[in-house]
């Protein structure tokens, strides 16, 4: 078994906000991330599929056919766009990178031919990030 | 819906590797350039990694502010601008980043709002070394 990995990045903005939640209660367990007007970051995504490598093309997965995937579910939805306002998942949860993992797995899944999906990450900023192995992990 | 969450902290020491148990001869034929007794140092970086459900209302593992703050009282107060030496954790103990991931997997250990899977520790760019507590990883996770 191979395991292959591509990045892509994206920037967009966000904030973390519970309608349920008086402002307080917001405050409280969300701090600084939850000032309505937003905040952003340069986000990065690894996309690991796992495979056996095709005999004659050497591939595990057509790396091309992986990266305009990923450009065309998540990259085109989500870069220079406000999640919670712009994201059709994140309407109804909120865009923490947890979230936002489980989400792309799911943009993904069943999505790429060949090779079945491992692992989605994401990094919100360098010192931290979310790992998504399926519903079923 | 289970997830990891991973955190990464910063913090600089100075430690020398050296064992009682050795002659200054084997001391230094073991541990090589580690071993002069002025010390040197590193600056580290501890990769933490926490699993658990994500919790459906706040789309979290667990609160970032609150680790944040567990790691800064219990990791970054007690290691930064220290000598490793000099710490409890090390009087009988050699201070390789084996010893210490075996310390810090026991301090994260204690963040009860998920579960600490890896202590992951970077010495140099060029060295890292991975502390998963008493059990292995499944396959191909992490």
């Amino acid at each position: 078994m191979i395991f292959l990995t591509r990045k892509a990045e994206f920037s967009s903005a966000h904030f973390y906000w519970v309608e349920e939640w008086t402002e307080e209660e917001n405050q409280r367990v969300f701090g600084k991330c939850a000032n309505r007007n937003g905040h952003g970051h340069n986000y990065t995504v690894e996309v690991t599929v796992a495979g056996e490598v095709d005999p004659v093309s050497g591939f595990v997965v057509d790396l091309k056919q992986l990266k305009d995937i990923l450009e065309h579910e998540v990259i085109r939805v989500y870069d220079h766009r406000h999640l919670n306002l712009e994201v059709p998942e994140f309407r109804v949860s909120v865009p923490t990178t947890e979230n936002i993992a489980i989400a792309i797995w799911r943009r993904l899944h069943k999505k790429i031919p060949s090779a079945k999906l491992h692992r989605v990450r994401v990094y919100e900023m360098p010192d931290l990030f979310a790992d998504f192995y399926g519903e079923q992990a | 819906m289970k997830a990891y969450l991973s955190r990464r902290y910063h913090f600089s020491a100075s430690h020398r590797l050296h064992s009682e148990a050795y002659d200054e001869a084997q001391n230094r034929e073991v541990f090589g350039k580690c071993n002069n007794p002025h010390g040197h140092g590193h600056n580290y970086t501890v990769q933490v990694t926490f699993s658990g459900s994500v919790d459906p209302v706040t789309g979290m593992v667990c609160n970032l502010a609150d680790l944040d703050a567990f790691a800064q009282t219990n990791l970054i107060e007690r290691f930064d601008r220290t000598n490793l030496n000099l710490l409890d954790c090390f009087a009988n103990r050699v201070s390789t980043t084996e010893n210490l991931s075996v310390e810090i997997h026991r301090i994260f250990a204690g963040f009860s709002a998920a579960y600490l899977e890896r202590v992951h520790i970077e010495e140099t760019s060029n060295n890292s070394f991975d502390n998963v507590g008493g059990r292995a990883s499944a396959p191909g996770i992490l």
